[in-house]
């Protein structure tokens, strides 16, 4: 597939992204530049100085709501994405709701159990829609330990492993990489695989 | 009985287990898990009672914090 087909056929595809940290702003912006048709993304922080290290926001935008600088910054790469922004603590009815129309979900939140959470709405409340998790992606270097694995609807990407802690902080190196493998995974499911 | 845990075959002396004497046996003591059997999600609650047999395909997922 030549470049123009494939922003073709992803400029009539929506990809829900829930979270907007390292993971969710990072695949956000890659789906971006490869001409995907929508964005519904969702997150209810804000921008503090210690999440540059990592997430796709500059340093002006630091006290801005996540979910708003990421339109912005998702509009500042290519403004022909329709991004639908939700300023929102997500749950199980939230996910359900905003996320109905789109063709495949990326879970992108810090918290395990929010990560429980959307993994059993999605599974068992949603039937056809593929959701991308990530899993594990702290610290640096061990690049042969990330991974992807899928389980039927489920996807999964990360390292399995690695918890953030204090002394294995997440860093932009590995968790670009899995915020790019998921982005690569939703790809992977609405273009087929590459042969 | 072998098994396909986590894409990987497993032996168990036992003819079937249930999810919660399986975590028990590969000391899976973590908090938050996700858990399959044959691509079919098994609750919390259902652990003591879900059991795995000869054949099947185990996935326990281990959701680490961080994103």
């Amino acid at each position: 597939m030549t470049f123009d087909e494939i922003r073709n056929k992803l400029k009539n595809k929506t990809v829900g992204i829930a979270g907007c940290g390292g993971l969710g702003s990072n695949c956000a912006i890659a789906l971006a530049r490869v001409g995907i048709g929508a964005l519904t993304i969702a997150d209810f922080d804000l921008i503090i100085e210690s999440n540059l290290n990592r997430q796709y926001y500059f340093f002006d935008q630091i006290g801005q709501l996540k979910v708003f600088a990421l339109k912005k910054n998702i509009q500042m790469v290519n403004p022909r994405v329709k991004v639908r922004a939700f300023d929102i603590r997500l749950c199980q009815s939230d996910i359900m709701e905003i996320y109905r129309t789109c063709d495949v979900i990326v879970e992108a939140f810090d918290r395990p159990e929010m990560k429980q959470m959307i993994i059993e709405t999605v599974l068992n409340h949603m039937p056809d829609k593929y959701l991308v998790v990530g899993v594990g992606m702290a610290g640096w270097g061990d690049n042969n330990l990330i991974h992807t694995r899928r389980s039927d609807r489920l996807i999964i990407c990360g390292d399995e492993k690695k918890e953030i802690s204090e002394q294995m902080p997440p860093l932009a190196p590995r968790v670009g990489i899995v915020a790019n493998m998921q982005a690569n995974a939703v790809l992977e499911i609405l273009l087929g695989i590459n042969e | 009985m072998k098994i396909i845990l986590n894409n990987t075959e497993e032996q168990f002396s036992n003819q079937e287990m249930t999810i919660a004497e399986l975590l028990l046996k590969k000391k899976f003591s973590f908090r938050m898990l996700v858990i399959k059997i044959n691509e079919q999600l098994i609750k919390k609650g259902e652990y003591e009672t879900a059991t795995v047999h000869d054949g099947d395909n185990v996935m326990v997922l281990h959701l680490i914090s961080g994103g």
